[in-house]
């Protein structure tokens, strides 16, 4: 078995999900059946193959640095769930203590 | 005839002879999709009044003999991962349910340049996961052959949509097959460009080293047109290329596949594909064949291990571009009150807003990426990528193209692998490695499977920035598929009536 249920709630936890109990029964054995399957990489012959992370060869692509209009603090602030004096306004991220 | 059988390029002589204006094209389209897209279920947004504005303003210009785009007039509709000013951009998802993007993608802006007219936003699985839209949020499309079939997917609003008559061209985004899978299993044309020969900006990205733009059509020429209108490099997006889009609309036109060599992949048929399907396929090679092309058997062994590559890579690049969905910035905010500290308050939203194959691909990305599995997993596919373009190069040393079927199967039951994910990534078998190589590749209709009536794409790949040989011989296949038959395939289609 490659991936346990709490292996599965601990990465749940990081990629900040909350999943629910029943979810998490469902989707372990899911997850199990798909990582038992991708493995088969681990079949090939790869000694001293490079990796490749991207197809077109294409390293260190600037433009040109030149100032263009961007959005206003209204549009930019539009579709935020909550806004307070011209920022986003987010629930606290630091703990009480 | 009537404006909605039309193709784009038929449409665009209609209009340049003003034979038709423009409102009187959009409004058949919009009466079409207000006639049958309750069955079909293509579109997630309409954007009826958008559109009647663009047509107007097209009709002003040509009334004072303003130079104009071929495609100026034409409808398309647009997969909702496209940013699109002014209209709703869901992705398919609940944590994107009502968002507004403050400005257009690249694609978007250049279709409207172009004065093509955008009639609406297409459904498609969350996020651009799965290979039937029953991963949407709003419900899934249906496949206008029969409504009880999937549409494919992701882009399978898009493909139900054009095989519907509901518009001539659609755009989509294609990240392991999903323009050619709904093309082919709708009956109709879609091309997976290049990887970087259309722009990624202001597309919502799943993952983004396979992320391509592509266009769909009824014919080989209308994908031809779209591609032309949406390609070309983008200082927006660092993985653009910069040189000239390929002359696909010419290549097109001269369907001349004679002297050209052809391969047949080895490892894409056979065992786990439906007889029908291989059977059309057998009959499109000679067919190719009895064109004067030359055709031999290509080999590309490590082809049997991009889809469990894929499965690998797309998910690690999917975990980390959709930690951007936060409910901080836009979109869904859950349990935000007042007593939920801000990591809490993410991971209820993300818990309600994501359905259950983003949140699959979510974990097996974090695990394929997490420290101890990193070289075992990520790691490997990276390896397994780079194998898999050696055999292409090593292929494309030897043929000018290669071709396969573009699925294993037909259009499968609505339902039928929706809880089965390992089923559900089947479907895209043959399309991923071109993908993984960010090569060019298009499905091109090549009949029907003898077993359920259903339409079969042929698959054709060529070298990146060669997307001119795949409409060379789409063109020529579909020319002589169509002469053989005596119509299109479409017209065949019997799940939405006229």
């Amino acid at each position: 078995m490659p991936i346990t249920r709490d292996e599965v709630a601990h990465l749940a936890r990081l990629s900040r999900i909350a999943l629910s109990d029943a979810e998490l029964d469902h989707l372990a054995p899911q997850l199990d059946q798909i990582i038992t399957a991708v493995a088969q990489v681990q079949e090939v012959a790869a000694e001293g193959i490079p990796p490749t992370s991207h197809a077109t060869g294409l390293t260190n692509v600037y433009r040109d640095d030149e100032p263009t209009p961007c959005l206003t603090p209204e549009e930019a602030l539009d579709q935020a769930p909550a806004v307070e004096q011209q920022r986003f306004k987010v629930p606290r991220i630091l703990g009480e203590d | 005839m009537e404006l909605t059988r039309m193709t784009a390029a038929e449409l665009s002589a209609a209009l340049e002879a003003r034979e038709v204006s423009a409102t009187e094209v959009t409004r058949a389209h919009l009466n079409r999709i207000a006639a049958v897209d309750d069955r079909v279920h293509a579109f997630l947004h309409l954007a009826a009044d958008s559109a009647l504005e663009q047509a107007a303003a097209i009709d002003d210009k040509r009334h004072n003999n303003e130079p104009l785009s071929p495609l100026a007039g034409v409808p398309v509709a647009v997969k909702d991962v496209f940013a699109t000013k002014g209209l709703p951009t869901t992705c398919g998802s609940r944590i994107l349910e009502g968002w507004h993007p403050p400005y257009d993608a690249t694609i978007t802006t250049r279709l409207k340049q172009a004065g093509a007219i955008i009639l609406g936003k297409t459904n498609m699985d969350e996020f651009a996961m799965g290979s039937s839209t029953e991963n949407s949020a709003y419900g899934p499309s249906r496949n206008p052959w029969d409504l009880d079939k999937i549409p494919g997917g992701s882009s399978g609003g898009s493909s139900a949509a054009v095989a519907a008559y509901e518009a001539p061209l659609a755009i989509g985004t294609d990240t392991g097959g999903s323009i050619r899978q709904p093309a082919a299993v709708c009956g109709i044309v879609g091309t997976k460009p290049t990887y970087g020969g259309s722009s990624r900006y202001g597309v919502v990205a799943f993952a983004s080293s396979l992320d391509t733009p592509g266009p769909f059509g009824r014919t080989v020429l209308d994908a031809a047109l779209l591609h032309e209108a949406m390609s070309g490099h983008d200082p927006m997006d660092s993985t653009s290329i910069d040189a000239p889009v390929p002359p696909v609309v010419a290549a097109a036109r001269e369907a001349d596949v004679s002297g050209m060599r052809i391969g047949v992949v080895t490892e894409l048929g056979g065992e786990g594909y439906q007889p029908g399907v291989l059977a059309r396929f057998a009959e499109s090679v000679e067919l190719l064949e009895s064109l004067g092309a030359k055709v031999s058997e290509v080999s590309c062994p490590h082809f049997r291990y991009a889809l469990p590559a894929y499965y690998l890579i797309a998910p690690s690049e999917c975990s980390s571009n959709l930690a951007r969905f936060d409910a901080m910035r836009y979109g869904l905010r859950v349990g935000d009150d007042g007593t939920r500290d801000a990591e809490e308050v993410m991971a209820l939203t993300r818990e309600q807003g994501f359905g259950a194959e983003v949140k699959r691909r979510i974990i097996l990305g974090a695990y394929a990426l997490s420290s101890g599995y990193y070289d075992a997993y990520y790691g490997k596919a990276q390896q397994v990528r780079t194998l898999i373009i050696r055999d292409f190069d090593a292929a494309f040393g030897q043929v000018d193209v290669l071709v396969s079927p573009s699925t294993p199967t037909t259009a499968f039951r609505i339902g039928e692998r929706a809880d089965d994910p390992m089923a559900m990534y089947l479907a895209d078998l043959c399309t991923i490695p071109s993908d993984l190589a960010g090569n060019a590749a298009i499905s091109v209709p090549c009949g029907l499977a003898d077993e359920d009536g259903l339409p079969v794409g042929l698959q054709v790949m060529a070298p990146a920035m060669a997307d001119d040989r795949l409409y060379r011989v789409a063109a020529a296949a579909e020319a002589a598929l169509t002469g053989r038959w005596g119509h299109p395939l479409l017209a065949e289609a019997k799940g939405v009536s006229r």
